[in-house]
């Protein structure tokens, strides 16, 4: 076999794509087509820190900007965050860090593409039914008496799911089943211990979303009268209904981004992982909390004293594995040979933003400070630090990483390095004054503030745009260097797992010559 | 089997690329199975949920309304169900002792009896349409005026059972699939996991059903 050959140029025509059953090509297209979408829903955001500007009508009415909202947090959650990393970098690269031809279900691989296409173009097509304006949560009984395209974009978000219950299926049998000869579980990169436990989530939790958007698309038609007032129903149970799932949702965001960083700082530290099995079993630590905390989020929606306080007390639980993870990190780095490399920039970033916004959720966690705090910008810009701090930081960061073995080539280092400043540097400047206003009070989702929010909220558009600027130049970097980058060779980090040391330069259609055995950790760095 | 060859087993045994042992590729779907029977369950439990939450507020209302259910028909659709998760076992049975005529019997009564049952199903629901017990703004019946909220018992008893009747009608489609593939004789003592993860499943609509009829049909 020629080494020329690789996973791009076995086959070509449309066809080779469309009917792709490589998983690293199913990953390329749900690469593609999250990074359009999150090009996109960031677009929208631009658009609503513009109208921000002032708090007069600036370039949209009120009706506009909440349908833009609802858009920006549907899209970024539904279609960018939660399918992320797990579908793109995760299915390119779990299978070749196993050592596996492929996932267990390559067939199945696909059609959860397609699944998660066909759901996108039901969110998008409702923009034509009616934009929908209840935010990205849905809440009864406002989802089920405003007008616009809410069973549209409701059921988008329940197709989507099965595309995420498809994929986490897939990945916890491959993990399972497919690995090489001699890779115990505790020989695993750690990037599969975080993808395998975002799984575990994806196919716990989803399909109780699916119920419950189901019950909603039924309630809107039929009235069943399960969660509109009117008809006897219980708004609060649609939040219970919700938030079981979309808690531990966002552990399925951010768990992946944590996989990413555990491999990055190693990596780019040239010493073995510290605490290896602490990191481990804090991601399915936090799989298990995830289950059992989503009655934080209604804290002021009538729920007992006693029962806040239960939630309040197992959220606390969920800082102690997240804080494992930053000081295995912190220690992981600690007398290493550390090289600044893009991917290890992108990491530090995320270690830093992440750390903000964990302890910020601590804050909201604490049941008299999130009376305060409910429902204001403070929670706005906890998430986006968790979201984008976190998640997208280290997605970032993982594709620098995997940029050589997915392309064949080197990224620009100076354009690469000079994004990451741009996007922390933009992106502190546009949501940590958000803490500021919205400990002072600014409530989240209104168009129009008082005057003295006013510098606050410039501040943070401006910011917005540097943020923005920042990724279209990280992702500008990595387009470019498919035409102008150095041709990469096989390890250029001198990592350790398999998907560095056993492959060609880009992996072949079959990922390995042969198969490869495995006779140590993913961390030995000789 | 240890006499077979090697090519006579790569022809018994279809092997995709990416596994490296028969066991292992079995192994895997059923694993995949199992999981998607975890997934099925929990989409489930949020009606259970809903039931258990409208249950405990209303019980004057559920014990009203349940009256209009025909328990007969109810029961005898158990008893169906049961029946089918027997030959879907006999099917199997039938595979890895090669006897090719009896995996097509079983398969054709487990098929005949998801029919049976949607046909009883069928007649349950034309019955309350005609007496306009529908969940919500359809609900049109004179008799249960009280309590005030009857339709949410309708409600869930048309989603459950509807959302069960789905996947009978799945189940159905699977069934045949696995049928055209026995009688174009794929299925042997070697390789008979579809059957196997196709009766998996099969058994999982058999057990919702159990759970349904009683929570439905026999409120005290």
């Amino acid at each position: 076999m020629s080494s020329n050959t690789n996973y791009i140029n076995a086959k070509t025509g449309f066809a080779s794509w469309a009917l792709t059953i490589d998983h690293k090509r199913i990953g390329l297209m749900y690469l593609v087509s999250i990074m359009t979408f999150f090009l996109v829903a960031g677009v929208f955001a631009l658009l609503l820190r513009t109208e921000l500007l002032t708090p007069a009508n600036t370039i949209m009415d009120a009706k506009r900007y909440n349908q833009l909202f609802t858009l920006h947090g549907a899209i970024m959650v539904f279609l960018v965050i939660i399918p992320g990393i797990p579908a793109s970098l995760g299915n390119f690269m779990l299978p070749l860090m196993l050592g596996a031809k492929d996932v267990a279900f390559p067939r199945i691989n696909l059609l959860s593409y397609y699944i998660y296409l066909f759901g996108a173009i039901l969110a998008l097509s409702s923009l034509w039914v009616g934009a929908i304006d209840t935010g990205w949560t849905f809440y009864t009984p406002y989802s089920t008496t405003t007008d616009g395209g809410v069973v549209l974009m409701v059921t988008a978000a329940f197709v989507l799911g099965f595309s995420g219950i498809f994929t986490g299926l897939n990945f916890i049998v491959t993990t399972h089943k497919l690995r090489a000869p001699g890779m115990t579980w505790f020989r695993m990169p750690l990037f599969i211990w975080g993808i395998y436990a975002t799984a575990v989530i994806q196919i716990m939790a989803t399909p109780v979303l699916a119920i419950t958007l189901l019950l909603l698309i039924i309630e809107r038609t039929v009235g069943i009268g399960i969660f509109d007032p009117v008809l006897g129903g219980d708004p609060v149970l649609f939040q219970h209904f919700f938030w079981f799932y979309s808690h531990p949702a966002v552990y399925i965001m951010i768990l992946p981004g944590m996989a990413v960083v555990s491999e990055i700082v190693t990596v780019f530290s040239q010493k073995r992982i510290f605490g290896y099995k602490q990191i481990a079993f804090s991601s399915i630590a936090i799989a298990v909390l995830s289950f059992l905390v989503w009655g934080h989020h209604m804290f002021v929606s009538g729920q007992s004293e006693l029962v806040g306080m239960i939630f309040s007390v197992l959220t606390f639980l969920v800082a102690i594995p997240s804080g494992i993870k930053i000081f295995n990190w912190l220690a992981t780095m600690y007398k290493g040979s550390i090289s600044l490399k893009t991917p290890m920039l992108w990491a530090l970033g995320f270690i830093f933003l992440f750390t903000i916004g964990g302890i910020t959720g601590i804050f909201l966690g604490t049941l008299s400070v999130d009376v305060h705090l409910h429902d204001t910008y403070f929670v706005v810009a906890h998430f986006h630090y968790v979201m984008v701090g976190g998640t997208f930081m280290a997605f970032m960061g993982g594709l620098f990483y995997w940029w050589p073995k997915i392309t064949g080539k080197m990224y620009s280092e100076f354009w690469g390095a000079a994004s990451t400043l741009m996007v922390v540097i933009g992106f502190n400047l546009t949501f940590f004054v958000q803490f500021i206003m919205g400990s002072q009070g600014m409530p989240r989702r209104y168009y129009s503030y008082l005057d003295q929010f006013q510098i606050y909220h410039q501040i943070s558009t401006v910011g917005s745009y540097i943020l923005g600027l920042g990724f279209v130049m990280a992702i500008w970097t990595l387009l470019r260097a498919l035409k102008t980058g150095k041709p990469a060779t096989k390890n250029p980090w001198h990592a350790a797992t398999l998907e560095w040391t056993h492959t060609e330069v880009m992996p072949i259609e079959h990922n390995f010559h042969e198969q490869p055995t495995v006779n140590e950790g993913p961390y030995e760095y000789h | 089997m240890s006499t077979t060859s090697q090519t006579d087993s790569k022809r018994l045994f279809p092997l995709h690329d990416h596994f490296q042992r028969p066991e292992q590729q079995v192994d895997a779907s059923k694993l995949g199975m199992w999981l998607f029977l975890a997934t099925e369950i929990l989409l489930f439990g949020g009606l259970f949920v809903s039931y258990a939450v409208y249950h405990q507020l209303h019980p004057e209302l559920f014990k009203a309304a349940h009256h209009f259910l025909d328990v007969r028909l109810g029961a005898f659709n158990t008893v169906v169900l049961l029946f089918s998760s027997l030959t879907v076992v006999l099917a199997i049975h039938g595979a890895q002792q090669g006897k090719r005529e009896m995996v097509l019997w079983n398969l054709f009564l487990t098929i005949a009896a998801a029919a049976t049952f949607l046909v009883v199903k069928y007649f349950e629901y034309k019955h309350k349409f005609h007496m306009g017990l529908l969940p919500g703004y359809y609900f049109t019946n004179g008799i249960l005026i009280s309590p005030d909220e009857s339709h949410i018992f309708f409600g869930i008893y048309f989603l459950m059972t509807g959302l069960h009747g789905i996947h009978v009608v799945i189940g159905m489609i699977v069934l045949s699939w696995l049928f055209y593939r026995t009688y174009r004789n794929e299925f042997g003592p070697q390789y008979y996991s579809p059957l196997e993860i196709g009766g998996l499943y099969w058994h999982l609509v058999d057990i919702i059903w159990i759970f349904l009829f009683p929570l439905l049909y026999l409120i005290r």
